[in-house]
């Protein structure tokens, strides 16, 4: 009898015991991971605090001399600021643009049969499978040909290229969960297709507006090569400016720093708006 | 005050025509496929209509060139007498409510309801006043200021009825409106709709799969087979006396029995050495084979009148309904069904005598058409 007990209760310690080990071995797996992908990010917004002799002389997991200089540098200097703002102009005019030729495009696409509509729809995106560099020659050289270059609106329309597929992609995935019974008791309580367009049918899409735009705006915020090679002054790009940073001083690696940390703030903010959305966005809006 | 309106209308039209939407030869086909072949059909203003028909009998698509969603490929729609079949959607004065419970999600009940008025340039006044009115009516009145979604089905579909009401239609298209709720709510909702129908004076169409549907809500019914009218008119003459098989069988759940017979002489022989005398226009055909027809409803298994026919059928399958017992039946190879009073303990497999009065038989021809209704419907 007793020695039932005895087992009983070991084999009650042995079970309380296992689940406990098992989320201990899940949170270090969990915390290494973290720690991996954190890592970089700490290293950039640790060097940024940082003086650039402290970051060439010694190594410190912390800034030592806590310094805000190099953020300083790039908020007051234009020849930083600037890539910022010119980065942003081209970004948000390519998401308008795209939004706005992907939404009739993606309801044509949800809405209607025509001639070819599928082979149309897939073909939009294999755009998405061609590198831009092999865009990036005929995009200059037409360009240049017809005064667009070094502009905003030249960078914006060449994102379009590889945009405004995705977006029709995404939205027409959206488009497709709304019954198309909305459209015709909206046409027949009165609704003419602009107003149904904008008063009834954006609202209900929103979410995948707002997925298709974020992801207007990462691809064209971290596209590099096409914005390079389409820009020299009035509208280079902060990505384009940080990659010329070597004076004759050698690197300036603290101004550098905080410069790759404020290019990291406009995604994450956007990133936290449509949180809820991405995963079905990444899906194309078929989940 | 709707009436009479609708009835001021009216005496204007005297002496022009009362009818107020006319399908004169109207067809569509669809990549090649025929949905609505040749159809003419004159629906009156005031009335209720019945589409009758199983699915894809062409009911939503016969609907759709009533509203204008589509136009017909051949013929021409009038309304009030006017050609209407180029008129967009949004200036014929229709309103549909759908099998889905169809609202705008992102508005809420309220809006919902007055978006038709708002679109017709009504004041605020006249739509609040349309608004709660039409909402006291589908019993919505506290959940004005909640979205559609956060109501039940039954809820949301009184939503979408009261907006396509509120609007004042002269042609209101209900298709299928209470099949996606239960039982319950669509007993509520089918004793309602007869009563804001009658309170409207519009035309209003009403598709269904469901036989007992249509004579519940009365008024008249067009059965509907495979993209044809077959029948239209009153809904109990409809049931009564089908004009022919298919009809008869639309408008019967479960759907009518049939078995040959052939008229020798005086006499129609049903087989089983059962035999009845010829009554009727019967009488004057010439000898011959010919269909008989009888509901479920009629078939007898214990009581049954001195003149009625005995059949010596197999029990395949009985299904009880709490009150009532359905029992397919295996007769030479034909499968019949009957719907018996009373709850019957009867052996599965085993033969079965079941009992037909010959006044509950319609005699079709062989090719379908009816050649004389049953004597019960011809009294009735």
């Amino acid at each position: 009898m007793a020695d039932t007990t005895a087992t009983a209760s070991a084999t009650l310690t042995k079970s309380r015991a296992a689940p406990r080990r098992r989320i201990k071995s899940s949170t270090i797996v969990m915390g290494l991971y973290l720690l991996f992908l954190m890592l970089p990010i700490y290293w950039l917004l640790n060097m940024s605090l940082k003086t650039n002799t402290e970051i060439l002389n010694s190594f410190s997991l912390w800034p030592q001399n806590l310094t805000f200089d190099n953020y300083a540098t790039i908020l007051t200097d234009p020849a930083w600021y600037m890539g910022y703002v010119n980065s942003l102009i081209y970004v948000l005019l390519n998401t308008v643009i795209s939004l706005a030729v992907a939404l009739p495009a993606a309801y044509a696409f949800s809405r209607y049969t025509f001639l070819g509509d599928k082979h149309l729809f897939f073909w939009l995106l294999t755009n998405r499978m061609a590198p831009p560099a092999v865009f990036a020659l005929p995009f200059f050289q037409l360009y240049s040909s017809v005064g667009l270059f070094d502009t905003h609106i030249a960078v914006a329309l060449a994102h379009c290229l590889f945009n405004v597929p995705l977006a029709v992609w995404i939205l027409e995935g959206f488009m497709r969960g709304v019954p198309k019974e909305i459209d015709e008791t909206a046409y027949i309580d009165g609704y003419s297709f602009g107003k149904f367009f904008v008063k009834i049918f954006m609202p209900l899409i929103s979410s995948g507006i707002g997925v298709a735009a974020f992801f207007c705006f990462m691809f064209s915020w971290v596209e590099l090569l096409l914005s390079r090679t389409l820009t020299t002054v009035d509208a280079k790009p902060i990505a384009a400016i940080m990659t010329r940073t070597q004076g004759a001083a050698g690197i300036d690696w603290g101004v550098l720093a905080a410069a790759g940390v404020l290019t990291l703030v406009p995604g994450a903010l956007v990133i936290y708006f449509v949180r809820n959305y991405i995963a079905k966005g990444f899906a194309l809006g078929r989940v | 005050m709707v009436n009479d309106r609708v009835f001021g209308r009216r005496r204007i039209k005297e002496g022009v025509w009362l009818m107020s939407l006319e399908l004169k030869g109207v067809s569509k086909v669809v990549n090649g496929q025929t949905h609505i072949f040749e159809t003419d059909l004159v629906l009156e203003k005031g009335t209720m209509n019945v589409l009758l028909g199983p699915t894809l009998s062409g009911k939503t698509s016969l609907m759709r060139l009533m509203a204008g969603l589509d136009k017909p490929t051949t013929g021409k729609v009038f309304w009030e007498g006017n050609d209407v079949t180029d008129v967009k959607v949004q200036d014929r004065h229709v309103a549909m409510v759908y099998q889905q419970f169809i609202n705008y999600p992102s508005m809420t009940v309220y809006d919902n309801i007055a978006s038709p008025l708002k679109l017709l340039g009504k004041t605020k006044d006249e739509i609040d006043q349309a608004v709660r009115k039409s909402a006291e009516l589908m019993q919505l009145s506290p959940m004005l200021d909640r979205k559609p979604l956060e109501l039940s089905g039954g809820q949301q579909q009184r939503c979408a009825l009261a907006r396509a009401l509120v609007k004042d239609a002269g042609l209101v298209l209900l298709d299928e409106p209470l099949a996606n709720l239960d039982y319950k709510l669509r007993e509520e909702l089918r004793i309602e709709i007869p009563k804001i129908f009658e309170e409207s004076g519009a035309i209003f169409v009403y598709a269904t799969t469901e036989p007992e549907e249509a004579l519940l809500l009365g008024g008249n019914t067009a059965t509907l087979w495979e993209g044809r009218i077959t029948q239209f008119g009153q809904t109990p003459v409809v049931y009564r006396q089908p004009v022919d098989a298919t009809t008869a069988r639309v408008f019967s759940d479960p759907p009518m029995n049939f078995l040959p017979v052939s008229k020798v002489g005086n006499r129609i022989m049903f087989g089983d050495g059962q035999s009845a005398p010829a009554a009727g226009a019967m009488q004057d055909l010439p000898d011959g084979r010919y269909q008989a027809g009888f509901r479920p409803n009629h078939v007898e298994i214990l009581s049954h009148g001195d003149h009625s026919m005995e059949f010596h059928t197999k029990l395949m399958v009985t299904e009880l309904t709490g009150s009532e017992t359905f029992v397919h039946l295996d007769h030479h190879g034909e499968a019949w069904v009957g719907l018996i009073h009373g709850i019957h303990d009867l052996e599965l497999g085993a033969p079965l005598k079941v009992y037909l009065d010959p006044s509950h038989v319609y005699i079709f021809s062989e090719d379908g058409d009816l050649v004389t209704p049953a004597a019960y419907a011809l009294a009735a």
